[in-house]
């Protein structure tokens, strides 16, 4: 038996997680992982109106905000079968482009960089020779003058004894293999993106009135058709121009800097054969054709169209009443009355285990683009090729913490470059006299939808039923719990449990490693609790996406 | 050090970053604007803030409980947040943006209240649950409400951002299944309350001002500082005038909603709702919902989500 090790609170995540691993012979041997807190949002659903539905499950999250207000609507939409108009699709679009462009940056700099970046060790640096290496790699290369403000900045802060968020970091850990310079050229982008990520997130706000938790969006379209003035469009792109070239030159040149020191990594954080992709950013309202493509790959880079109807949720490690897993199709929200017991060996955490199939699937930014690979997307291919060409590394080493942090720099990428498309067909259709931003409907008395979407955290579905003009049950299954899930009935364990294994650990008192692969799944716990535990097996109609 | 020359050195510090000493001034000219104070008190502002930026930073100790982070995400868009985390306060826990996990995190915790007892400023994001010995959540094998009970009256001042930590907010949603309170229903202990669903940062930012300023912060009866919270959406809201010529939205999409008109019959709770909204303006004044031609849901009221919808019916 080996070492027992608990690293909870995991920060720099959304919510409250915990993971527990055992190591062995200095590699993990077998994680647990546990979402701490359990809310009900589901539960409060019950009997309200469903166009209210959108502004309570906003509140799954505020990093990853808007997405599930995108995917309520889209489910309510879908039950009581309304096309939105055009302007409405874009602009969903566009915010939603927003948000992948935003969440990413922050994930890389703020909340994953610190796992590959040794801030102290910037303080060692020679300016000169930063202000050489960020000529040789970056779009937008700083001089010396800047690089030695930065330094004398973070000096200052280390000297004042007041270390704040930076006090008690893995700071000269082993595992840490970047050069001072590259430490301070990273640092100072860390600073960089934190005014950034403030001015990005104002795109939220031109087209929904604010950010966090935009408020725009309504079942049937969107209510800012006042903001589709020139100016305003204008002020959009620009942002968006601005936040692209971030993108571009900064963002894709630090991380292919960062990953060429530690190609390791390629090969460590993978072991997950299962990824699945809902797909998103439709190309009409018909939704035929969608930016990033749906998919199921099973082993390899095989992709299948896949079926709502596989998806199950089970329970049985999971602090709820036990019963079969089930789809999230009507469901009955049950957990447990009491304390809930921390134990591996029978219930550890208040998330549930979604299966595909029967199988843990991993979803998010590596399942997206193995999966528009595997489709021939174009750009993804490309982009794709390009990496792992500049990093001398072969297809295989995708499948790894290394491969998932590099693919949501990708996709970033991909999303950001279309939005400008997106922006132009709005303007020409303003142009055009078309200003419609809604499509009047009326409330059914009953009705069953739902939205397969993909966010920037993987793939994202929720489920409505409506009886009496109100919400009978509303269930979602989101990507945290796809991937942060505990074992199933079969005792199969989740795609971040599977990764976790075998990935070395140099010192079990300073677990920086697993921090590394469990960010690269950029963890958002809150999001991922949820209750759906159906009692009634009803199938609904199947529809092949 | 001398004020004086403690002073400049933090203006040769803004000047280094490219800051001008006008630049800060015009900063500090939208923060006492959104604090509601007129223009003339601009220079206790710039006071504050220089003072504030003094050494030692005063120390927060930020509390993570039954939430969704979307206030530490609001916090964090205000326009040059780096400066504020790393040269304002000294963020000694803050579990969003902190190096440290697992038990170095733990340790970040408890040496800075040791350190710090009775000077952090601790600021509460979430509620707690109650029921089931606070059992639907917790941090490190400690309920929130364990959690709370030790950590928060050791503070100087607790703020209770955003509505969760304010009154209950989403999680006290009937049927309330963890029985989540806000912090003072919890606990016992007073809080100045901040709400919002998210709480709009330039009140948080004005209420640490004001507060390292030394100056009373006035409070309504819902603990809430009347420089933010004095008068409603609707007071201030710039489609007042729609309202008052009954020119009103009767469907999103038509042509009274192109023009702007006064969302009261969709729903809009601006008239119940204390809140300045239509003057702060969120993301660097860019905009606010009413703005965006959605309706207030009146997201800084108690119980709201109970209370106050459904959102698109007319009160």
């Amino acid at each position: 038996m080996g070492k027992r090790i608990i690293i909870d609170p995991i920060t720099r995540i959304e919510g409250h997680l915990r993971i527990e691993v055992e190591i062995e012979n200095g590699k993990v041997k077998d994680a647990w992982c546990s979402g701490q807190m359990f809310r009900g949002i589901e539960m409060m659903l019950t009997g309200r109106d469903p166009r209210d539905a959108h502004h309570f499950v906003q509140r799954s999250c505020g990093v990853c905000t808007y997405v599930h207000a995108l995917s309520s609507v889209r489910a309510v939409e879908d039950a009581c079968n309304i096309t939105i108009p055009d302007n409405a699709r874009l602009i969903r679009n566009l915010i939603h482009g927003a948000q992948f462009q935003h969440d990413h940056l922050v994930h890389f700099y703020h909340l994953h960089a610190l796992d590959w970046v040794d801030i102290v060790s910037a303080l060692d640096a020679d300016p000169v020779k930063t202000a050489k290496l960020s000529e040789n790699v970056s779009g937008m290369p700083q001089k010396s003058e800047y690089f030695r403000e930065i330094q004398d900045k973070l000096k200052t802060f280390v000297s004042s004894g007041q270390l704040g968020p930076f006090n008690n970091g893995y700071w000269g850990h082993s595992a840490y293999l970047l050069p001072p310079e590259a430490n301070l050229m990273a640092a100072s982008h860390y600073i960089e993106a934190l005014k950034l990520q403030a001015k990005a997130a104002r795109m939220h706000a031109v087209f929904g009135g604010k950010n966090p938790h935009p408020q725009f969006l309504v079942v049937g379209g969107v209510t800012s058709v006042k903001d589709l003035s020139a100016d305003r469009i204008h002020e959009f792109g620009e942002i968006w121009k601005e936040t692209t070239d971030f993108i571009d030159k900064i963002y894709i040149p630090d991380l292919l800097a960062i990953a060429s020191f530690y190609k390791d990594w390629g090969a460590i954080g993978g072991n997950n054969d299962a990824f699945l992709a809902y797909g998103d950013f439709a190309n009409d309202t018909a939704e035929n054709e969608k930016l990033m493509p749906a998919g199921f790959i099973r082993k390899g880079l095989e992709v299948e169209n896949i079926n709502p109807d596989m998806i199950t949720e089970d329970v049985t490690r999971a602090w709820y009443e036990k019963g079969k897993a089930r789809h999230p199709f009507a469901g009955e929200t049950r957990p447990i009355q009491g304390e809930p017991v921390y134990d591996t060996d029978k219930s550890y955490s208040w998330l549930k285990a979604p299966r595909y199939d029967g199988l843990a699937a991993e979803v998010g930014p590596l399942a997206r683009v193995l999966v528009a690979y595997a489709h021939g997307n174009a750009d993804v291919q490309a982009a794709v090729n390009g990496v792992l060409k500049k990093l001398s590394i072969g297809k295989e080493a995708l499948f790894s913490t290394l491969g998932r942090t590099a693919a949501r720099a990708i996709e970033t990428q991909v999303i950001g470059n279309a939005m400008g498309d997106w922006l132009e067909t709005l303007k020409s259709n303003i142009a055009s006299g078309d200003k419609k931003t809604y499509q009047a409907w009326e409330m059914p008395k009953t009705g069953k939808g739902f939205g397969l979407n993909d966010v920037p955290r993987g793939a994202l579905g929720h489920w409505i039923e409506i009886e009496d003009s109100k919400i009978k049950n509303y269930q979602y299954v989101v990507p945290s719990t796809w991937n942060f899930g505990p074992a199933d009935a079969k005792g199969n364990k989740g795609p971040v449990e599977r990764s976790l294994i075998g990935t070395p650990v140099a010192d079990a008192s300073k677990p920086l490693e697993i921090l590394r692969t469990v960010h690269s799944y950029d963890p958002c716990i809150a999001c991922a609790v949820h209750v759906v535990d159906p009692e009634s097996n009803e199938t609904y109609k199947v529809q092949v996406v | 050090m001398e004020e004086k020359d403690r002073n400049q050195e933090f203006y040769d510090r803004l000047e280094a970053k490219g800051v001008s000493r006008r630049d800060f001034l015009k900063y500090c000219t939208a923060l006492t604007a959104s604090m509601g104070l007129t223009l003339s008190c601009t220079g206790q502002v710039v006071k504050a803030v220089e003072k504030a930026a003094a050494s030692p930073r005063p120390p927060v100790i930020w509390l993570h409980f039954g939430e969704c982070t979307g206030c530490s995400e609001a916090f964090l868009r205000t326009p040059d947040v780096g400066a504020i985390i790393l040269e304002t306060i000294s963020v000694e826990y803050h579990e969003t943006i902190m190096a440290a996990s697992g038990h170095q995190a733990e340790k970040s915790l408890h040496d800075a209240v040791e350190k710090y007892k009775g000077k952090f400023v601790c600021v509460v994001e979430g509620s707690i649950a109650t029921k089931y010995n606070g059992g639907y959540g917790k941090v490190a094998d400690r309920s929130f409400l364990e959690i709370a009970k030790s950590i928060i009256p050791n503070a100087a001042a607790t703020i209770a951002l955003g509505t969760c930590a304010a009154y209950g907010g989403l999680p006290a949603a009937a049927p309330n299944p963890g029985g989540y309170k806000g912090v003072k229903d919890a606990i016992g202990v007073a809080t100045i309350n901040l709400p919002g669903c998210p709480p709009n940062p330039l009140n948080l930012l004005a209420t640490i001002v004001k507060y390292l300023n030394k100056e009373k912060i006035e409070l309504d009866e819902l603990g809430r500082p009347l420089f933010a919270y004095a008068e409603t959406v609707h007071d201030r809201c710039p489609r007042l005038k729609h309202f008052e010529n009954d020119e009103y939205v009767e469907e999103f999409g038509s042509k009274e909603a192109e023009l702007g008109y006064c969302l009261y019959k969709m729903g809009c709770r601006g008239p119940e709702t204390y809140n300045n909204c239509p003057t702060a303006k969120f993301n660097d004044g860019t905009s606010f919902p009413i703005q965006a031609g959605h309706p207030c849901i009146g997201c800084s009221e108690p119980g709201f989500w109970d209370t106050m919808t459904p959102f698109y019916e007319e009160a």
